[in-house]
């Protein structure tokens, strides 16, 4: 029988040689005679093990990484097909202890399976949520979503059972699901890495979720930025056949390319570009819900709310809410990222301390100099300081310390960091991707930049104006864009101070 | 290349999709490398848009171009979790290095390889993480020997 080696294709396996790797093992092996079944799967999400080779033995799969080139033959002369000892071997993939201490369920067949395939979903247990949501009526479905507590995980964190049934009771002929995988966020790429390593499962998502709804169109609107999830996605559309189908008709899925605006990552902005236009924000109301694309009610979810609902309706609603801590139920997959030892994907109940997150998961900084600052958030998160690590990691503990969750990027700084100037990019890059709607985010930004300018040389009573210009930005910007730039600014200027002296 | 004949191409086969704007700059900036001020006209008039309508979605995302670039293009994250670990440092010293070559530089605002930076991405296509100044030059110089 053929060994099956995995090497995965994820973006981040690639942009650190994975390609080369599974050029060199097959080479390898077709020298020596063996003959090898090479999947490109998606990673597992210890990205410093990337490229992780895996391969199939009796005792389950063997991991080695990270492999370079340079290392296949020496791979190949200690038998690795069939799980020999080498300095790379990490052993059996899953008790791999950074991996075994997660809690996977959005990303349970992340870097498990051939993305490729539709089988080897069906046959990891995929299917079974929209098998389940066929037998089940549409309000029944919106109920289960409500029941398990799961809450927008974009970053807004808004409950989604609510959307689900404003859009499930607006009457109109036609509505859609539209799935944002903007995922612009610095720190951020779970959706890049689960419509990469699971695109059926999203699919999978949409379409219980069209069915709920009542919406037989979606869209998932992919940022420029991510063209292997792009083909990702489009080879799992091609191969999905009737999939999709909801038993009373095809849910059709067309996947939108965005083109380098980080505001359409923001809904109303999303739904203008989707239409054609400038992604400038509308003014809400009307909620998406009731006045969606086209003018219809839509259903807007970014990746992994989507790709939860599967295993919500598989397990069941009560099995998902009885993760997290308070109202933040079941999990999310964080990033680690920045300067960190140990970066990738963390998919935990909600209620870790970020400290845990930072140096159980993640060793403590790549540069071995000590932690200073920690982005959680995107752009629009705040910086927070070593006295807050001990923070749980649940939506209303964030919001009681002025900080949010966000998409669960964790973006790690150590003591080399200047924080004023974090805080003059954080205004800078709202001046680069303001959409110029309102004047507090397309003017403000511009001048925040030459405030902290002005800071930064020597003129301490400009802190005042940096304040006040914050607190306009705060009230009278039209999105999150403007209104929430001053939370990395803020909380870069009141936890350190010293570096705006 | 025929820019009216391919441009002809891509409207037949995209006016009548819901928000066809998008998809048909993409088809023009993929098949020419940018989208030439010529080619608003048409397709304004096949999407029922007026010529001020395309040209501001064009010049509204950072995405698309209206001028030729390089023979390659290398992009720079510039985000914080590349900021983290040197992307700044990383950044100047590409500006100083591609000053005058006929590579092209843009800056990127993630490209989702935020554990593994400074992040690069060359033609849309290619990706490499954890880049130094050292490596960059030797991208730089693979790509500029290449003809």
């Amino acid at each position: 029988m053929r060994t099956t080696v995995y090497v995965p294709g994820d973006a981040a396996a690639l942009a650190l040689g994975a390609d080369a790797v599974a050029d060199a093992i097959a080479a390898t092996a077709a020298a020596r005679g063996i003959e090898l079944r090479l999947v490109r799967n998606g990673s597992r999400g210890m990205v410093w093990l990337e490229p992780l080779v895996e391969v199939v033995t009796a005792q389950g799969r063997i991991a080695y990484g990270p492999v370079t080139v340079d290392v296949v033959d020496s791979l190949f002369a200690a038998n690795f097909p069939s799980g020999g000892e080498h300095p790379l071997r990490l052993g059996p993939t899953e008790s791999i202890p950074w991996l075994a201490r997660q809690t996977r369920l959005v990303t349970r067949r992340l870097g498990v399976v051939d993305p490729r395939s539709l089988a080897d979903y069906i046959a990891r247990g995929g299917g079974e949520g929209l098998r389940r949501a066929r037998a089940m009526a549409p309000a029944a479905i919106v109920q289960a979503v409500t029941d398990s507590g799961l809450r927008g995980r974009g970053g807004a964190a808004f409950p989604a059972g609510i959307k689900w049934r404003t859009v499930l009771e607006a009457a109109a002929t036609q509505k859609y699901v539209v799935c944002n995988a903007d995922e612009g966020d610095s720190g951020t790429y779970s959706d890049r890495m689960l419509m990469e390593g699971d695109p059926f499962c999203l699919l999978e998502g949409m379409a219980i979720a069209g069915r709920a709804v009542g919406a037989d169109r979606g869209y998932i609107y992919v940022r420029s930025e991510y063209p292997h999830a792009i083909a990702a996605l489009q080879a799992a559309l091609a191969a999905a056949g009737d999939f999709l189908g909801d038993g009373f008709g095809k849910f059709h899925v067309e996947v939108r390319k965005g083109a380098g605006s980080y505001v359409c990552g923001e809904e109303t902005a999303l739904l203008e570009s989707l239409e054609g236009r400038r992604g400038i924000v509308r003014s809400k109301p009307p909620l998406p819900a009731v006045e969606g694309l086209f003018g219809r009610p839509t259903l807007i979810h970014n990746v992994i709310t989507l790709a939860s609902v599967p295993d919500i309706l598989a397990q069941g609603a009560a099995a998902y809410r009885e993760h997290g801590s308070g109202r933040s139920h079941g999990t999310l997959p964080f990033q680690l990222a920045g300067n960190i030892r140990h970066g990738g994907l963390v998919e935990v109940p909600f209620g870790l301390t970020l400290r845990e997150l930072i140096y159980d998961f993640g060793g403590g900084s790549r540069s071995g100099r000590p932690l200073r600052a920690v982005q959680v958030g995107g752009p629009l998160g705040a910086y927070l300081p070593e006295a807050q690590f001990d923070t749980p990691l649940d939506y209303e503990a964030f919001a009681a310390i002025g900080a949010g969750l966000g998409h669960g990027g964790i973006v790690a700084f150590d003591d080399k960091v200047d924080m004023a100037k974090q805080a003059r990019y954080a205004m800078k890059f709202c001046a680069i991707e303001s959409c110029g709607k309102c004047t507090p985010c397309r003017i403000g930004s511009t001048r925040g930049v030459e405030v902290i300018d002005r800071i930064r040389a020597g003129d301490r009573a400009q802190i005042e104006l940096l304040e006040d210009l914050c607190e306009t930005m705060v009230q009278g910007s039209a999105c999150a864009m403007g209104s929430m730039t001053p939370i990395p600014v803020l909380s870069a200027l009141h936890h350190f101070p010293e570096d705006f002296a | 290349m025929d820019i009216a004949a391919t441009l002809a191409r891509i409207l037949d086969a995209h006016r009548d999709r819901p928000g066809a704007l998008l998809p048909v700059l993409h088809e023009v900036q993929n098949a020419v490398g940018f989208i030439p001020p010529e080619t608003v006209p048409a397709i304004a008039t096949a999407l029922n848009l007026s010529r001020a309508e395309v040209h501001g979605v064009i010049s509204y995302y950072h995405h698309f171009r209206q001028e030729p670039t390089g023979r390659h293009v290398v992009r720079v994250c510039c985000a914080e979790a590349c900021q983290a670990v040197g992307g700044e440092v990383l950044a100047e010293h590409a500006r100083t290095r591609l000053a005058g070559s006929d590579v092209t530089l843009e800056p990127v605002y993630c490209l989702g390889l935020c554990a593994c930076g400074p992040a690069v991405q060359v033609d849309e296509t290619q990706l490499h993480a954890a880049m130094t100044p050292a490596k960059f030059d030797a991208l730089v110089a693979r790509l500029e020997a290449e003809r």
